[in-house]
């Protein structure tokens, strides 16, 4: 990150420091931010029931469920997981439990 | 091509986490799938209509799209992105442009940035024949400012500017049909689907839009959890019974020809699509049966309407 960007994203930001026009260089730059922290209630992935369907990829509002190379479905990304349980709602093999987060 | 699940989940991403939508939003599962119709080696320009996925995916400096994107204003989405479209082609006839795969023009409008007040510049988009897809996400309401009722709330809804008391009962207008008024621009591709099952009828929509030479119209329900007041988790169960209801039909129009895509073996009675939402819950109070009564004539009249429209191709 360029100096420049590490000052965008900083809470002191002036308006010298602002990008001419509000204009966003980095695509895609929204995971850096993290909506993790809205979570009230956590999916859990049980890795053994799994059948690796993949419909909970699908439905992810929030792309909180990645896939690898292979194609394999890997553990939740909490970062952005906001803990709505669409994924836990439409698993056909109960493979998704949906729990208090703390 | 015929719809390989696995497979399509393996092509890029290109709409990322961390946008600002609530949590269960119905709206970013449709973008990202309409997204991955794009061909990985394809650039898109993309554009959206003031609204809750406009100011939860583009809030500086952070976005959340891949591809390019135009902040745009409430009612000229589509006017924003059939711009762009006139410029890319003027470049590349000058041959200032140099790249590889094409680029595809898509504008996203919620059904108050569309139904309402982008009217105008989609019709004008639409008319002028530019090479562009414009994709409602009908959520049925302006959620972004509050839950306030547009001409695409469903009749007898609670809203906060169709409010439910003694004198009133909800929204008392019907639903406009966009996609009819979109079906009578006579442009090569119109279509109305939803999130429902693998998303098989979503993608192969959003290819056919996307893939189809001239401009090309995509309705799409996305439902809203706060609005509609259901559990968040619900999302697919709720786009389920809309479709079963038949209260959303999903059917295409290519070159004029109709073709209803799914036809549910047991059409549900619509009080199953409305029980499952509070803001319909005041219809389930005693001496309400004539209202219920009345949404359910209407989703049948429009169902047998289309039924009759595919028949008479």
């Amino acid at each position: 990150m360029s100096k420049r960007e590490e000052k965008i994203y900083s809470p002191d930001v002036g308006w010298k420091d602002i990008t001419h026009g509000g204009t966003i260089t980095t695509a895609g730059n929204a995971e850096l931010f993290l909506t993790g922290d809205w979570r009230s209630m956590k999916p859990v992935w049980l890795k053994d029931k799994c059948k690796q369907c993949l419909m909970c990829y699908y439905v992810c509002p929030d792309t909180a469920i990645l896939i690898d190379e292979n194609g394999k479905r890997i553990d939740f990304n909490y970062n952005h997981c906001k803990g709505c349980g669409i994924c836990y709602k439409v698993c056909p093999f109960k493979a998704i439990d949906f729990v208090n987060e703390i | 091509m015929a719809y390989n699940f696995k497979e399509v989940a393996r092509k890029p991403e290109r709409f990322t986490g961390g946008h600002r939508m609530c949590a269960g939003c119905g709206a970013p599962v449709v973008i990202r799938q309409i997204l991955r119709a794009l061909k990985p080696e394809d650039h898109a320009v993309i554009s959206a209509a003031t609204g809750c996925l406009e100011v939860s995916t583009f809030l500086y400096p952070y976005s959340a799209w891949k591809d390019s994107f135009i902040h745009s204003a409430f009612e000229n989405a589509a006017a924003t992105i059939s711009g762009a479209e006139a410029a890319y082609n003027g470049m590349r006839r000058r041959g200032k442009l140099d790249q590889e795969g094409e680029t595809k023009f898509i504008a996203f409008g919620g059904d108050g940035g569309t139904y309402d007040i982008g009217i105008q510049a989609l019709s004008g988009a639409m008319e002028r024949g530019h090479d562009m897809v414009y994709v409602c996400y009908d959520n049925g309401a302006y959620m972004n400012t509050g839950i306030q009722r547009s001409s695409a709330t469903p009749m007898f809804a609670d809203t906060t500017t169709s409010p439910v008391g003694r004198e009133s009962q909800g929204k008392n207008q019907r639903k406009k049909d966009l996609t009819e008024i979109m079906v009578n621009h006579h442009i090569p591709y119109v279509a109305q689907t939803a999130a429902i099952g693998n998303l098989k009828d979503l993608y192969e929509k959003a290819e056919k839009a996307i893939y189809t030479k001239g401009p090309a119209f995509l309705n799409v329900l996305a439902p809203c959890p706060r609005g509609w007041r259901y559990e968040a988790s619900d999302l697919m169960q709720i786009n389920k019974l809309a479709v079963d209801t038949c209260f959303w039909p999903l059917y295409e129009v290519v070159e004029g020809k109709y073709t209803v895509n799914y036809k549910p073996k047991n059409k549900l009675p619509v009080v199953e699509f409305l029980k499952a939402q509070g803001r319909f819950r005041h219809l389930f109070k005693k001496g309400n049966e004539e209202l219920l009564d009345m949404i359910q004539k209407e989703v049948d009249r429009r169902w047998e309407r289309l039924l009759s429209l595919e028949a008479s191709n």
